[in-house]
């Protein structure tokens, strides 16, 4: 683990894995130490924007090894399995259709960090055989609510985009509502389930 | 109800304060004015807080007619303001009253003009402001002819200040930075950003685009994503920057080799493409 400078109020925290991560973002939001602007997960950091020296005290002392337990938020999302790539992902998967639906459904996701769009949320813990490569020349246009996956991660996209991800299928939930409290669906740490409906 | 009618919106202009900063971990950019300084500036003129809303006018252009008396002031590069027809100058608190029209001129150096008025631009705001994010479509639309916004009611009295000097938006900028966070990814770094860079057409308000002597990265490794931060100098595949703005995205896979200092942010709101800029780092 180590802190990387980053511009005049800010600190970039270099982790050795996403666990470490999670661990000091964890100690981080149940200390509330004082000034921090923003506290931004990445997939192998934590970005600290205010507050960077009370943070690293926080820090300092904190046992990573044993994070503060907390209670995640749990989302279970409903979606329609029809997508696009799901016959693509099934071959390279060497699977049919409904066993990468099970295999989709049957996993616990954490909401590791967010990003490309507001909402967006990278979720981390994808069974093996679904953890495929994003699609060679990207779509211009995907709908909202897509459900997808590439590399390590699945998603869902929060609103119409370009995107490479092989899509599975659709969900009908809102990700992201400037109006709503709190405005996003997903937030770092949040634990995910897929459920498939008809 | 004390408001103002957009007569023209000139190229492209935008309701903005000082953004809404906190919500980078939900993927939600700080927004807000380009130039904060010059936003600032304007709403102490109009004797507004500091971080009331104001318009953001690309290259001037800008034209309203106020339903109210109301005190304004136009800031950024120096411009020709007038109203009805008369000529008042930028910098300086402008009285209008009702039925009058205050037009902005186009700047001959610089980008981003600033109105502000009394009581400030009053729309609802989004997660805590005013401000459009043009990355992500959060805040209001890009002003159109007819848009009706409401005012504020005025709070202050206006800055006793008659006239104060715009800042110059010269030809040559000399930005300073800090090196890092990623700073060891690339080979030196601190030399390939001290050459001269130029500013492209393909900036917006989330990035200033760079053309230059590409950098070079001293590592193949693949960077997982990380949180950025507003001015953050980012190195993609192509070796060409671009520097991160307020609109910029949360977190990106590409290094970060420098952060351009707060203070300097303004300045390269004013940059024209062509604008050359060099930095310094610390």
């Amino acid at each position: 683990m180590r802190w990387r400078r980053c511009g005049e109020d800010a600190a970039l925290l270099d982790c050795d894995s996403l666990d470490q991560m999670r661990a000091a973002h964890a100690t981080v939001l149940a200390a509330r130490p004082e000034g921090v602007v923003d506290l931004v997960p990445g997939a192998r950091s934590l970005l600290v924007v205010g507050g960077v020296a009370a943070v690293r005290a926080v820090l300092d002392d904190a046992d990573l090894t044993h994070p503060p337990a907390g209670e995640p938020r749990e989302v279970t999302l409903d979606v329609r399995y029809d997508g696009e790539d799901l016959s693509l992902v099934a071959s390279d998967a060497g699977l049919s259709a409904e066993a990468v639906v099970s295999l989709h459904t049957g996993a616990v996701y954490t909401v590791a960090f967010t990003g490309f769009a507001p909402g967006f949320g990278y979720l981390t813990g994808l069974p093996e055989p679904l953890r495929q490569p994003r699609l060679a020349s990207p779509r211009t246009r995907v709908p909202a609510g897509s459900v997808g996956l590439a590399g390590e991660f699945t998603g869902v996209y929060p609103r119409e985009s370009p995107g490479g991800w092989r899509l599975l299928g659709h969900t009908t939930a809102t990700l992201f509502d400037p109006h709503a409290d709190p405005p996003a669906l997903f937030a770092p740490g949040d634990r995910v389930r897929f459920r498939s409906v008809g | 109800m004390r408001a103002l009618e957009v007569l023209d919106p000139g190229r492209y202009a935008l309701v903005e304060d000082l953004g809404r900063p906190g919500y980078a971990h939900l993927g939600v950019a700080p927004s807000g004015a380009l130039d904060a300084a010059s936003l600032r500036l304007a709403n102490r003129l109009a004797g507004n807080d500091e971080a009331a809303a104001g318009i953001e006018a690309l290259l001037g252009g800008l034209a309203v007619r106020f339903t109210a008396a109301a005190t304004a002031a136009v800031t950024g590069p120096s411009v020709p303001v007038t109203v009805d027809g008369r000529s008042v100058g930028s910098h300086a608190p402008v009285p209008v009253r009702a039925g009058q029209t205050l037009s902005v001129g186009t700047p001959a150096a610089g980008l981003r003009c600033y109105l502000a008025v009394s009581g400030g631009i009053a729309v609802e705001p989004v997660l805590g402001s005013r401000s459009r994010d043009v990355l992500s479509g959060i805040g209001p639309a890009p002003l159109r002819v007819g848009d009706v916004l409401p005012l504020g009611a005025p709070a202050g009295i206006p800055a006793g200040a008659d006239v104060v000097l715009p800042a110059a938006a010269p030809a040559d900028l000399v930005v300073p930075v800090t090196l890092g966070p990623r700073d060891d990814w690339l080979d030196d770094p601190a030399r390939g950003l001290s050459a001269w860079w130029t500013v492209t057409a393909e900036s917006n308000r989330v990035g200033l685009r760079l053309d230059g002597t590409p950098l070079h990265r001293s590592t193949d490794r693949e960077l997982p994503s990380e949180g950025v931060v507003t001015g953050a100098i980012q190195v993609p595949p192509s070796g060409l920057p671009v520097v991160f703005l307020a609109d910029h995205p949360t977190t990106g896979g590409y290094p970060v080799a420098a952060v351009v200092r707060t203070a300097a942010l303004s300045a390269l709101a004013q940059a024209r493409p062509g604008t050359r800029i060099r930095f310094r780092p610390s």
